[in-house]
């Protein structure tokens, strides 16, 4: 009788349309059947049409030569090499601007962020003025304005500003003296790899020390001294050798020396103002977000104010920082494809280029997604390896 | 005892240090250490030399009007000022861009239209459905008067839309379809359905992976071929296509945020009570979650809007479209500084504005969580 009212009163199994295993398991097979349904009828389609309209598919088209000039590059290129070679000329000239802007725009930013939080007023009012309106503007029409400016305002090169002995500034862009090729360049960058290495162990060894000791060491000027002192030493080794490249008015443009175009130099001052408007507010927020108990506790400690910023609030900040900051980065250089704008030739512009010649739209698009899809998830993956390291260890 | 007195010697006490009044301030707020000491002669060194020379620029050495380009260089051929004049001659064309002449009151009333429901859309007190009718009808209204082919107006083809209502238009309905898709993609990368969660997931890291210019482009040469033969849809509407997919990819991780931050206990309190799950995500998550991510979205708005300045790339004629068109004309030519000048102004009071508004609800939102 008990054992009765007890299966009477169990649950009984749902019928299979009201089980919510089976309701999800027939959800997923409908919602993923209409995903395959779309995806093949789009394939079935541009099959159809690119067949209608003789393109053949594939990547051949890549050995194929490309026949377009670039106007700037960083590894040799003629218009006599292959498709796949521009390419490559695109993707160097995006990754070369994107690393420096991430690193100007960082320097700049924290400046701003910092100063947006001085004590003195005037400078505040000035970071927030810049913030507001760099940000507030888009982009695309910033980089426009640099380019008008650096084409349209300054002077042919004839009449070129000077405002370093042999540096010229004209419309054809910035033009600066390069040192020659010297015998003793790859010792001096042997001398500086040394340094570097040498700055590390020695940085390990002395944190090593003070965790056992307490006794502190000077890594930093030691480090400054390896880094700077050992290329020099190596330098002065071979003699001094100080030949220049110097650029000379030659008809109507500049020889020698090497030349910042307009096209280069706005992309940078646009991608670096722009960004760094966003990352001045991150680290604001970043600072602001260290309670000013941590800042009283080192100056209770007797730390001066630049120990209590390196050692107490700096390290507590950037766990703050560093996951916008990614965001900041994967978006400047996504935001470097805006060179196709002004004619900056990255990546996206030559795509541009060889989509036009060559009608293979699909492979052009497919090479320039894959190439900044895999950008990002190399930034993030870097980024996410150095957040672990500066991440709080709980117990 | 009097003697004592006469022998300690009289130091008069220095004041205490002012703490209101002009000099007061500028000691505490400028002058306070040798280093904001420097720091502030610097700046007032940079302003001395910006603001006298920013100010002969555009006001005291500017012209305001002349017949063209030419006559605004003076006979020096050297600008001195700025040429206003150029700004004075294109203002219709930079607004409305082509736009027939005669008809740009449509246009008009439309941007006006929209600054409307977006002052609206600020009051507090509006919020609910009924905001939700007026833009549906706003959006016919601004739809009825660009197009036109009614009530007396002559038709006009979408690629002759331009200027500033094709950039509110690219922006506010890039918003309004891509909400939506949004909450839709945040869900399903929340779902316990793993199949779900995978195609979720794939889209929205696929899409914010790769910059916007990508994704237009894939529109603008792309989506032809994907189509059946013989279907065309306009350039517009494929710009619209591609920036509402692209939005709704960034959307969706700040309604993800919103999602995140709901305690579970009401995940189970909704449970408890027998919901199922629309009912418990219709009525108990996103209205938690999405007044949580209100700020966030107004900022997500702000970057469509400035976003949408992109689509001169696959050749529409937004509010920078129109201005580059202006500036190709042979008699006024060189004063992109003026140009952009000016349509950065109005890029920057719409954004300005809008994140001022974000600042202001996130500070009235935390008011709860202040001591």
């Amino acid at each position: 009788m008990a054992s009765e009212t007890a299966d009477a009163l169990r649950p009984k199994r749902p019928p299979p349309w009201n089980d919510p295993q089976v309701r999800g398991i027939a959800y997923q097979v409908l919602f993923v059947g209409a995903v395959v349904a779309l995806g093949a009828f789009l394939v079935h389609n541009t099959l159809q049409n690119l067949q209608r309209q003789n393109i053949a598919s594939g990547f051949g088209f890549l050995h194929r030569e490309a026949a377009f000039g670039i106007g700037e590059s960083l590894i040799d290129y003629s218009p006599a090499d292959t498709y796949f070679r521009a390419f490559l000329v695109g993707l160097t000239n995006t990754l070369y601007v994107a690393a420096i802007g991430i690193v100007l725009a960082t320097i700049l930013g924290t400046v701003i962020g910092l100063a947006r939080l001085s004590s003195n007023w005037l400078v505040s009012k000035l970071a927030q003025v810049y913030v507001e309106t760099f940000r507030n503007i888009p982009l695309a029409l910033q980089l426009f304005f640099w380019w008008g400016l650096l084409r349209g305002s300054a002077p042919a090169p004839r009449q070129a500003w000077q405002p370093l002995p042999d540096v010229f500034v004209s419309n054809r862009g910035i033009v600066f003296p390069v040192p020659l090729h010297d015998p003793a360049h790859p010792w001096m960058f042997l001398a500086l790899a040394i340094g570097v290495v040498a700055t590390w162990v020695l940085w390990q060894w002395a944190r090593r020390r003070q965790a056992h000791t307490g006794r502190q060491f000077p890594t930093g000027w030691a480090g400054l001294g390896l880094i700077v002192g050992l290329p020099l030493l190596a330098f002065l080794g071979f003699g001094a050798p100080l030949r220049m490249d110097v650029p000379a008015l030659k008809g109507f443009n500049f020889i020698g020396g090497t030349a910042l175009s307009p096209e280069f130099g706005a992309l940078l001052i646009g991608l670096v103002i722009y960004t760094a408007s966003f990352i001045a507010e991150i680290v604001r927020a970043g600072i602001l977000a260290v309670s000013w108990g941590q800042s009283e506790a080192a100056m209770a400690l007797g730390l001066t104010s630049g120990q209590r910023m390196r050692l107490v609030v700096l390290p507590q900040a950037l766990r703050v920082i560093i996951p916008p900051m990614t965001s900041q980065y994967l978006g400047l250089t996504k935001n470097s494809s805006l060179a196709v704008l002004i004619g900056f030739p990255d990546l996206v512009s030559v795509a541009n280029t060889t989509m036009n010649q060559t009608g293979q739209a699909i492979e052009g698009i497919a090479m320039i997604m894959g190439v900044y899809l895999a950008i990002s998830l190399t930034i993030s993956l870097f980024m996410n390896l150095y957040n672990r390291s500066v991440a709080l260890v709980e117990r | 005892m009097v003697q004592i007195a006469e022998e300690l010697p009289l130091v008069p006490e220095r004041p205490p240090p002012r703490t209101h009044g002009i000099i007061a301030w500028l000691k505490a707020n400028l002058f306070n250490s040798v280093f904001n000491t420097i720091l502030t002669l610097l700046a007032l060194y940079f302003l001395a030399m910006a603001i006298p020379a920013a100010i002969r620029w555009a006001f005291i050495d500017a012209v305001w009007s002349a017949p063209n380009g030419q006559a605004c260089r003076g006979s020096s051929g050297e600008e001195a000022g700025a040429c206003w004049a150029f700004i004075h001659e294109k203002l219709r064309f930079i607004l409305f861009g082509r736009f027939p002449y005669d008809e740009q009151w449509r246009p008009l009333i439309a941007v006006l239209i929209f600054i409307g429901m977006i002052v609206a859309s600020c009051d507090r007190r509006m919020w609910g459905g009924r905001l939700g009718l007026v833009w549906v009808g706003g959006l016919a209204i601004v739809g009825v008067l660009m197009w036109g082919g009614m009530l007396g107006m002559s038709y006009v083809d979408t690629t002759l839309w331009s200027g500033l209502p094709l950039t509110l238009i690219l922006a506010t309905v890039g918003m309004v379809f891509a909400f939506p898709l949004g909450i839709l993609l945040a869900l399903g990368r929340r779902s316990q359905l793993p199949a779900v969660r995978a195609i979720c997931v794939g889209y929205i890291e696929l899409v914010r992976g790769v910059p916007l210019i990508t994704v237009l482009f894939m529109a603008s040469v792309m989506l032809p071929l994907f189509l059946p033969s013989g279907m065309t849809i306009d350039k517009l509407l494929r710009a619209q296509v591609a920036i509402i997919l692209f939005t709704a990819a960034y959307l969706a991780e700040v309604v993800r945020g919103g999602l995140q931050a709901i305690p579970k206990g009401q995940l189970e309190a909704a449970d408890a009570l027998g919901l199922g799950y629309w009912q418990r995500t219709r009525l108990i998550v996103l209205p938690q979650a999405l007044a949580m991510v209100i700020p966030p979205l107004v900022n997500s708005f702000i970057g469509t809007f400035k976003d949408t300045s992109l689509v001169i790339i696959i050749g529409l004629f937004d509010l920078l479209g129109t201005v580059n068109a202006a500036l190709a004309d042979a008699a006024w030519q060189g004063f992109s500084t003026e140009a952009y000048v000016f349509t950065a102004a109005i890029y920057f009071c719409f954004c300005f504005f809008m994140s001022r508004y974000s600042q202001m609800l996130e500070r009235e939102f935390n008011r709860g969580r202040q001591r």
